[in-house]
């Protein structure tokens, strides 16, 4: 029992690492995720190409790989070409790579929830002498905001999860913080039951909170 | 000058030819109902005056300017719209509604917004309902309300897209007197209906529309109670029991 309780306090000595780069990486997603989604309706040809090509690119590949290529072949491309350059901490690509994805996994949560607001909503603000851009401001976004939260909030659940493989690229957040002592303890069991449970103290709350704002919604909406 | 002048308006969507050339104005002070089955473009015409749907050919004056692209923000302003499903923004409160394009389009001071939608839903008899929620207001309510946000702009004419139509019916009177007060104090009105009580009651002209054209045209009392057309004919005999 020591030896798993132990595991766990080791495990959650990770948790601002997982929890920081996740946080950072769901609110400059979700910025970036907007952008996208407001490019991938627009007017202008080459923006929608770009904001697809983008979330093709990003759906398209394992963060995993993402992740080295940012930690270990972005700088090895530019050494190579004469500059030198090297991450000053590895978190830094690793924040960059999560944050970039989940832009990519937002930008479609972000538009599902723009099309979700009734058509009405932008014909009323558009009457009411508000030119487009003000109305989505205004009216549109916020209202977008509301039907986006808990896919918003799945997606933070996702990350706090996806960001596990970041320890590859040598992050040291929960999992690293397990892996390191299960190879001086060669206590495998109890190390990483140890992580699982330091992760599940953080989803499962978040979970529980986003289903009872959804029942919270689907009472006000009836 | 015409309040608002519709010249050769024509609209298509794709090859379904929903306006086939309309010419109508509606002087200032006046009160203009239209009629007609679904599917006459009696709604198109009013959504193709503020440019909710844009005409495919002709022109629409309001106060003698042309209404074109640069200036449709500007001149929206003068036209208070009313929409069948009211459309009243879900996530502001009534007194909100009221004010947020008063506040941002048109640069007024929150205090003196948030005053005149007092007063505004003073005179839709709604003054109790400033800091609710539009969800938890009934049809009418919410008509009402919607409304006095067109009326927060200072329009000159008001245009109704069958205001009454999602109401149940205990509910279409209250939301009629608010109508009807307004055309008594002069305000140029459109108003796309089928309430035949209304347009008898209030209406300076009835224009009766199928297929895309203006068929009759007249005061209520000619073409309610005495229609030339047979089309009219036949649809007033089918909706005045």
């Amino acid at each position: 029992m020591e030896l798993y309780v132990k595991g766990f306090l080791i495990a959650c000595k990770g948790i601002p690492a997982t929890v920081g780069v996740s946080l950072f990486a769901i609110l400059i997603g979700a910025s970036l995720g907007l952008l996208l989604a407001l490019a991938r309706q627009s007017k202008v040809k080459l923006l929608r190409g770009v904001s697809a090509v983008y979330v093709d690119i990003i759906r398209g590949t394992p963060m995993i790989v993402q992740a080295l290529i940012m930690a270990y072949g972005i700088p090895q491309l530019m050494q190579s070409s004469g500059v030198p350059f090297k991450w000053p901490e590895l978190i830094i690509p690793a924040m960059i790579v999560c944050a970039l994805n989940s832009a990519a996994y937002m930008a479609e949560v972000v538009r599902s929830g723009l099309q979700a607001v009734d058509r009405g909503q932008m014909e009323a603000a558009r009457s009411l002498g508000m030119p487009k851009k003000m109305a989505m401001r205004l009216i549109i976004i916020p209202q977008a905001i509301r039907i986006i939260l808990p896919a918003f909030c799945n997606e933070f659940v996702t990350l706090i999860k996806e960001t596990s493989v970041l320890s590859f690229v040598g992050v040291i957040e929960i999992t690293r913080r397990g892996a390191l002592w299960n190879s001086q303890s060669f206590e495998t069991f109890p190390a990483y039951i140890g992580v699982a449970l330091a992760y599940m103290i953080l989803t499962i709350p978040l979970t529980k909170l986003i289903g009872r704002y959804e029942k919270k919604q689907a009472v006000k909406g009836a | 000058m015409a309040m608002i002048e519709i010249k050769n308006l024509k609209k298509s969507f794709g090859d379904n030819h929903v306006l086939k050339g309309i010419d109508q104005s509606v002087e200032q002070n006046e009160v203009l109902c239209i009629i007609g089955p679904s599917g006459s473009g009696k709604s198109t015409m009013l959504r193709c005056i503020n440019q909710l749907e844009v005409p495919s050919s002709g022109e629409i004056y309001i106060d003698g300017e042309l209404v074109t692209e640069a200036n449709l923000d500007r001149i929206r302003t003068k036209m208070g719209m009313v929409f069948q499903q009211f459309n009243l923004f879900p996530h502001m409160s009534v007194l909100d509604n009221l004010t947020v394009a008063p506040i941002n389009v048109k640069g007024v001071s929150k205090e003196e917004a948030e005053a005149k939608a007092k007063q505004l839903l003073e005179r839709v008899g709604l003054s109790d309902k400033v800091n609710e929620f539009p969800r938890s207001l009934s049809g009418g309510q919410q008509q009402r309300v919607a409304i006095a946000r067109a009326l927060a702009m200072d329009p000159e004419v008001m245009l109704f897209d069958e205001p009454t139509s999602a109401l149940d019916p205990e509910m279409v009177g209250e939301v009629l007197d608010v109508m009807k007060s307004l055309a008594k104090e002069g305000m140029a009105m459109v108003v796309v209906t089928h309430e035949m009580g209304f347009a008898k009651e209030v209406a300076d002209k009835v224009i009766f529309m199928d297929g895309g054209y203006i068929v009759e045209e007249g005061t209520p009392a000619e073409v309610l109670g005495n229609p030339q057309e047979p089309r009219t004919k036949d649809f007033l005999s089918k909706v005045l029991v």
